[in-house]
């Protein structure tokens, strides 16, 4: 049970751009695990750096106990790679296609590529050239779902699908997952990291921000909560730990941090529950949030030295 | 006229990008009519000297097949014009091919022209800009050659007309490349048809000039040479250009109407579901790739082959029919004027030869920027195999190319009148420009290892190349500029013997360049754009 991906204060500069600034990244074997941030942030480039495309400025990368610039060839025979920005050869077919990186992966596997192609309802014998996004995207997915890698990297492998191919991915995914295989997940779509990540790490300006399950993460951030009481409750908005309270007649909603949620649910208690909602966080809050406050901030530190 | 709504600020799109572009085509190829001109009144100064060289080239149908008609040669325009030659039309012709290729249906096959339809755009506007642009460059090069000529001093009616017919030519392959583009499915296919109709008509003229003249009404090429400058100017011939060009514009929108954006007017049949037994390593997909341009260069090859070929007997002809041209070719150091004709044609094919090589390797850049080279490199696949099978297609293809010229030269000469062991000579010096050719392809992988971006710049050596093999007597190049060309380093086979240590050391020169182009690839990023 080692470390599949172990990633160190990585650093990458194109010029004067620095892509990755100390990023880390560490994926354990056997794990589903969701790479998140946005636009720009540098996943991608990430990416590329574990498939020994692009070499390291600094910090340390280990790709299954290797280093993936010197051994990429060795390395590539243990996993399978499905970009993000997914171009074909116009005058090959997708069935060409798919059966050509089988090949150069060196893994055959007829079946599962036919049952893959049946599953994705793709057309195998269309030119490249005719294929829309979603259907070359179907294609790289195909290739990269039918070899038996131990390591699947997928960068946002469903940005063009539509959501009954979502399903089929998932399930995919979940079979890889139940195979023992391991797959760094690239994605924007949240409630697909929600449905398949035992453990994200988001990433954010080339630097990791936050890293581990989503459990975890959610005890860093606050649940909603929305209660109907017999008696106004004493002494929430005293509570350290409660933000936002809001109250109407005999309905208060507040958000609560999540290591004070039980001490506020005893005050609720007290004043007699008539009915209760408590919505834990959901990635796109946690997301949102946390960009929205570091946006936030690095605005107030811009106008400040502006001003300053 | 709302189906051509937009089509100024599209010119200005296209100016925007493309003004380097059009200026060095047509920089490039108004210099190289001033250079020639300037460089022929040096040589012919006195009257006697033209009278000299009209005799000598009047008879002698490898000039004829090479440059153009006998028209008026003992006169300075008449002279000029014919060193100016076919060659500098067809390049005129290869301007509109590249530029109106580019200007339609690349931006078609980009994907950035669907944006631009998408807006207030109206359905014939970007071909209408893209015409627009190249038609006014035809004009401009015809307007500045003219000008060059008269400010040589030379007659000017035959300098107008000279302009006239660089513009001329200019519009036809407009026209054709107008049709080749709704035509054909891509960009490639539209500039390979349409430059395939160039080179046809470059060598139906040389058939007809070497013969009565007749045949060569069948080319555009031709048509532009029949307007005689500084010979007895007459327009007509220049009115067909015109009514070619319209007519293929016209057509062209015509059958712009009746296809569907992206789409040519052939649709696309379904393909093979599985890959086929060819296709399992980076050598296969490289062949798969490279196959179809490979072969087209090859075919271009072994037809401008059989036409040299085929003249070669009016070389003897000549020969026989004028005494005193044995003494000159006895001057000459004991080379047959035949053999020279031969070796000279060789020089010709192995140029050409070379363009699979570079068009190949240059695919190499297109491949790893347009991000098809990452998931290929992705699997166990290393740099070194995924460079190396292209380069092995670049080497073949262009290998192959050279020999079926010397083989085609040798049939065609042997069927003429040579002997049936012209066939094996031929085909055995044409193996001797190899190393000259190899050693382009070489500096194309230094480039691609080194400076990526500038791979597609050993077309600017080939074309080096071939003015320096073309123009460089004319232009009285300095030595040292060349003998940058590694064909001036190439023994002239079979005009001179073999020598293999200039071959040594050219191929010495190719493998330090292809080193070179593998280790700075190994140890450099992969583009991501």
């Amino acid at each position: 049970m080692g470390s599949v991906i172990e990633v160190a204060g990585l650093v990458k500069t194109f010029g004067p751009t620095r892509a990755l600034d100390g990023l880390d990244l560490t994926v354990a074997q056997g794990e589903v695990h969701g790479f998140l941030g946005p636009n720009g942030s540098g996943k991608t480039t990430t990416i590329r750096v574990l498939l020994g495309l692009l070499r390291a400025d600094g910090g340390t990368v280990r790709l299954l106990g290797g280093d993936p610039w010197h051994e990429s060839v060795d390395l590539h025979r243990h996993l399978a790679y499905v970009p993000g920005d997914v171009s074909l050869w116009p005058k090959l077919t997708g069935g060409e296609v798919i059966d050509l990186f089988a090949r150069l992966r060196g893994d055959v596997d007829v079946r599962k590529r036919d049952e893959l192609i049946e599953r994705f309802e793709l057309d195998p014998s269309r030119r490249s050239r005719t294929y829309s996004k979603g259907n070359k995207q179907k294609v790289a997915l195909v290739a990269g779902l039918a070899s038996a890698a131990e390591l699947l990297i997928l960068d946002e492998p469903t940005s063009g699908l539509d959501p009954l191919m979502e399903a089929v991915f998932q399930d995919c995914i979940q079979e890889a997952r139940s195979e023992g295989r391991t797959v760094l997940l690239s994605s924007h779509i949240l409630a697909e990291v929600e449905a398949l990540c035992d453990r994200v790490s988001i990433i954010r300006a080339g630097r990791t921000v936050e890293s581990g399950t989503l459990q975890s993460l959610r005890q860093l951030t606050r649940t909603a909560v929305t209660a109907e009481t017999e008696r106004p409750p004493d002494g929430l908005a005293e509570m350290p730990g409660v933000h936002g309270l809001e109250a109407t007649g005999a309905t208060v909603h507040f958000h609560v941090d999540t290591v004070d949620l039980a001490a506020a649910i005893g005050r609720l208690s007290a004043a007699g529950i008539r009915s209760l909602i408590s919505n834990p966080p959901t990635l796109e809050e946690m997301f949102l949030r946390h960009y929205g406050d570091e946006l936030a901030s690095e605005q107030r530190a811009h106008d400040g030295a502006a001003r300053g | 006229m709302s189906a051509l709504r937009g089509t100024a600020p599209l010119v200005r799109l296209i100016l925007a990008r493309d003004r380097l572009r059009l200026s060095a085509w047509v920089g490039g190829l108004v210099l190289l009519v001033i250079v020639s001109a300037i460089s022929t009144k040096d040589i012919y100064s006195t009257q006697a000297d033209l009278d000299r060289v009209a005799a000598l080239s009047r008879d002698n149908p490898a000039a004829l097949a090479f440059n153009g008609p006998d028209q008026a040669l003992d006169t300075m325009g008449g002279q000029i014009a014919f060193q100016i030659g076919a060659f500098t039309l067809t390049m005129v012709g290869l301007m509109s091919v590249l530029l109106v290729g580019r200007a339609t249906r690349g931006e078609e096959d980009s994907g950035r022209l669907e944006l631009v339809r998408s807006m207030p755009v109206g359905r014939h506007a970007p071909l209408a800009a893209g015409l627009l642009v190249c038609a006014v460059a035809s004009v401009v090069l015809g307007v500045l050659t003219a000008a060059s000529l008269l400010a040589e001093d030379l007659p000017a009616h035959g300098s107008i007309v000279f302009g006239a017919s660089f513009t001329a030519v200019a519009l036809v392959f407009l026209g054709i490349t107008a049709v080749t583009a709704q035509v054909a499915e891509n960009p490639r296919v539209a500039a390979g048809i349409a430059g395939g109709v160039l080179g046809a008509s470059y060598i139906v003229r040389a058939v007809g000039d070497v013969g009565n003249g007749a045949v060569s009404w069948l080319s555009p090429i031709g048509w532009a040479q029949k307007a005689r400058p500084y010979a007895g100017e007459q327009w007509w011939p220049l009115l067909l250009c015109l009514v070619l060009g319209v007519g293929g514009v016209a057509l062209a929108v015509v059958l712009a109407d009746r296809r569907d954006f992206g789409a040519g007017m052939m649709a696309p049949k379904a393909g093979p579901a599985v890959a086929g037994p060819s296709l399992r390593s980076p050598l296969g997909l490289a062949v798969r790739l490279h196959r179809g341009a490979v072969l087209w260069w090859a075919f271009g090859v072994l037809v401008t082959a059989v036409t040299y070929g085929s003249l070669t007997s009016a070389i003897d002809d000549f020969v026989a029919d004028n005494p005193e041209m044995l003494d000159l070719v006895a001057s000459l150091g004991g080379a047959s004027l035949t053999d020279s004709y031969l070796a000279t044609s060789l020089l010709v094919l192995a140029l050409l030869s070379a363009g699979p090589a570079l068009q190949v390797l240059a695919r190499l850049h297109a491949e790893e920027s347009g991000l098809r080279a990452e998931p290929i490199l992705a699997t166990r696949t290393s740099r070194q195999a995924w460079m190396g099978s292209h380069l092995v297609v670049a080497l073949g293809g262009s290998g192959l190319s050279m020999l079926l010229g010397g083989i085609g030269l040798g049939v065609a000469y042997a069927l003429v009148g040579g002997d049936a062991g012209e066939v094996t000579r031929l085909g055995l010096a044409s193996l001797g420009y190899l190393p000259a050719i190899w050693l382009l392809a070489g500096l194309a992988l230094a480039l691609f290892g080194l400076l990526p971006r500038w791979t597609a710049g050993a077309w600017v050596t080939l074309t080096g190349c071939l003015v320096i093999g073309m123009f460089g007597p004319l232009l009285d190049l300095p030595s040292w500029v060349v003998d940058l060309s590694p064909f001036q380093h190439t023994p002239a086979v079979p005009a001179v013997d073999l020598r293999l240590l200039p071959l040594a050391v050219l191929s010495t020169v190719t493998l330090a360049l292809v080193a070179t182009g593998f280790a700075t690839f190994r140890a450099r990023d992969l583009l991501t754009s």
